[in-house]
């Protein structure tokens, strides 16, 4: 199987910190996986270095075929790569429509000549409606996303994850805040898009990884401790250790 | 299905536009019908010159809206690109308004004068005053009309072009890009107040209020003439800027107001969307600094020390930012009370003991209702539309109660 996102021994220090050491990652086209650590394993970390928010010191992380190396792009380059990005906390617009957010994110041309000249059709009118239903907000397309409660955030900010239509999507405990009907959504949601696209989840919650049912990559101090099913990374004296024996 | 996302007229999806636009034509129509050239002479010539330039004014406050209300930068260096637009043109007017007296004063010679005799005519005659008799380079298109009203546009677009392309491409915001603005325009002030650069120091270019070519026309007419130009050019920046700010360019921008990292992710080059925004506004800017300073006759380097760029902030405050009929608002009815109760005629207070006069308190005053707005009324006279108009953003304040109560976060829960 042909790597979609590769990352080559990469490292990063803020301030003489270690946050990220020497870590191999690799994901394919169509494959789900939960990246799990304590507190501090640099799981934040190297989510902002595959979306080019930090740079690291050494290392490569190289995407798609022919691989080519993410590094020398910014946010926005990478974005439109194909790379989406869900934060633990939901940050939509506040102040405009949940529409007028869906429909910022919708797969277009990003540059800002290509906006100015951008009408409404009525595919894309149809294409926000049809992610509004699926994420469940068909109701409240005219609504100011802030209005939205907390969970209702999460799944606008899932459509507009979805309106991009990426190859990788990076998703930061997604289960945080959720109801326990929410999380078996979730579950069930990325458990599809999977199916499609690489799906990376940065989760604490074993349960959660539980029902992912998934390859598990676990991360401690900054490097790769232990990589496989659950069960098997749960059984590995190292991964008790230091996670899940406290 | 679709139904609710299907689109009005442009125009009305944004109703301000026809208010802003009937305001205007009655406006201009009613001071065109009470001046001295055209009407009943009511309105004395002087006044309907104070009136043309606010409404430039308000031209500047417009694309400072665009700026600061929809971008979220809080530029203090606006009237640099005005003042710029004002020296580009001044430039125009007084050349050929002086070739024009040193050709006729010349024209009692036996043989008539060349061309670089009637130059260097001219060069004595605007320079003198700074001791040099050499046109300098950057006058030397000074003769032609066509390209120093090229130049108005070009010089502050390709200015804003490049400061903001350093600024935001090494990502500085917030305060300090305020306090960058600022810097740059007190930087090109304190190079106009130079004597050996061609603008003429601290004298700065006067006689503007003279248009060449118009010597029969009085000023009464001339300064309807100019009400017109700048109401055309106020009502067409007015609709232009309202186009831009709708629509998903509108919702991007105002997206990057708000968070900006956000709209990386989404994979929007952030940077490019602040360039056209920015040398957007700035055009507009110089276009109306090229309408003022012919009213008001005369430019020299005080009209863009900062503070005039922190009026321009404070007008577009008090109006409402993120409201463009909110700037315009603004700009009249703060600039226009400015000069009455800074002209001496604003009747003084008697207190015992003491005596308010207001050419010494009005700044005060300013300065306090600016705090008061910016503390109680974030969204300025604006902000009384949308209360009429019953558009009332939610109280969000302090944490959300979690994903069971809905909607409600603990302030409206409270209320």
């Amino acid at each position: 199987m042909s790597a979609l996102l590769e990352v080559d021994g990469i490292s990063v220090s803020f301030d003489g910190f270690r946050a990220i050491n020497n870590l191999s990652f690799s994901i394919g086209d169509a494959e789900l996986r939960a990246v799990i650590g304590p507190n501090g394993a640099g799981k934040t970390t190297f989510m902002d270095i595959v979306t080019g928010k930090t740079r690291p010191d050494s290392g490569d992380v190289k995407w798609g075929t022919p691989p080519k190396s993410l590094l020398r792009l910014n946010e926005a380059r990478i974005a439109r790569e194909g790379v989406g990005r869900k934060f633990q906390r939901p940050t939509v617009f506040e102040d405009q429509s949940v529409a007028d957010n869906l429909t910022m994110a919708l797969k277009a041309d990003r540059s800002p000549f290509a906006v100015l000249g951008w009408r409404p059709s009525r595919a894309s009118a149809t294409r926000v409606a049809d992610l509004a239903s699926e994420v469940g907000l068909a109701d409240h397309l005219p609504r100011k996303a802030g209005e939205l409660s907390h969970g209702q955030k999460q799944w606008l900010e899932i459509g507009m994850l979805l309106a991009q239509e990426p190859r990788l999507l990076l998703v930061d405990e997604p289960a945080a805040g959720m109801t326990l009907a929410e999380r078996e959504q979730t579950t069930a949601l990325l458990v599809r898009l999977a199916r499609t696209r690489a799906v990376i989840v940065v989760e604490h919650d074993m349960d959660f990884v539980r029902r992912l049912n998934c390859k598990v990559t676990v991360l401690h101090q900054g490097s790769v401790l232990a990589e496989g099913s659950l069960d098997h990374v749960t059984r590995n004296p190292d991964v008790i250790d230091v996670y899940l024996g406290r | 299905m679709t139904d609710k996302l299907t689109r009005k007229p442009f125009i009305l999806r944004n109703p301000s536009i026809l208010v802003v636009l009937a305001v205007l034509s009655v406006f201009t129509l009613a001071v065109t019908l009470l001046s001295q050239a055209y009407g009943s002479g009511v309105i004395p010539t002087s006044t309907v010159k104070v009136l043309g330039k606010t409404l430039c004014l308000a031209l500047a406050a417009v694309a400072m809206d665009l700026v600061w209300g929809y971008l979220g930068i809080l530029s203090l260096g606006q009237m640099a690109f005005f003042a710029l637009g004002g020296y580009l043109i001044g430039q125009w007017l007084m050349y050929a308004r002086t070739e024009a007296i040193v050709a006729a004063s010349l024209a009692g010679n036996p043989i008539p004068p060349t061309p670089a005799e009637l130059q260097e005519g001219v060069a004595n005659q605007i320079f003198g005053v700074v001791g040099s008799a050499d046109l300098p380079l950057v006058w030397a298109f000074a003769h032609s009309l066509p390209i120093q009203l090229a130049l108005v546009l070009a010089v502050p677009g390709l200015l804003a072009l490049a400061f903001g392309w350093l600024a935001f491409r090494s990502r500085v915001n917030g305060v300090y890009l305020s306090i960058l603005t600022q810097a740059m325009t007190l930087a090109l002030a304190l190079w106009l107040f130079q004597n050996d650069n061609g603008f003429r120091g601290n004298n700065g270019l006067s006689g503007l209020q003279n248009i060449p070519g118009l010597d029969e026309v009085d000023q009464a007419t001339l300064s309807v003439w100019f009400l017109w130009a700048s109401a055309l050019a106020l009502g067409l920046a007015y609709v232009l800027a309202a186009w831009v700010v709708s629509g998903k360019f509108g919702s991007v921008v105002r997206a990057i107001r708000d968070d900006e990292t956000r709209v990386r992710f989404l994979g929007y080059p952030v940077e490019g969307f602040k360039l056209v925004v920015f040398t957007l506004a700035a055009i507009i800017t110089a276009i109306a600094g090229a309408l003022y300073y012919p009213q008001a006759g005369i430019i020299n380097p005080a009209e863009l020390m900062p503070i005039a760029s922190i009026y321009l902030a404070v007008w577009v405050a008090i109006g409402g930012r993120g409201r463009l009929y909110g700037a315009i608002v603004g700009a009249v009815v703060v600039s226009l009370l400015s000069s009455w109760f800074t002209g001496g005629r604003a009747p003084s207070i008697h207190l015992p003991g003491y005596t308010v006069n207001w050419v010494d308190w009005w700044q005060v005053a300013l300065g306090l209702s600016f705090v008061l707005v910016t503390l109680f009324a974030p969204k300025g006279i604006a902000g009384i539309v949308d209360r009429l108009g019953g558009i009332l953003s939610p109280r969000r304040h302090g944490r959300d109660l979690g994903p069971d109560q809905g909607a409600l976060q603990e302030q409206e829960a409270r209320a």
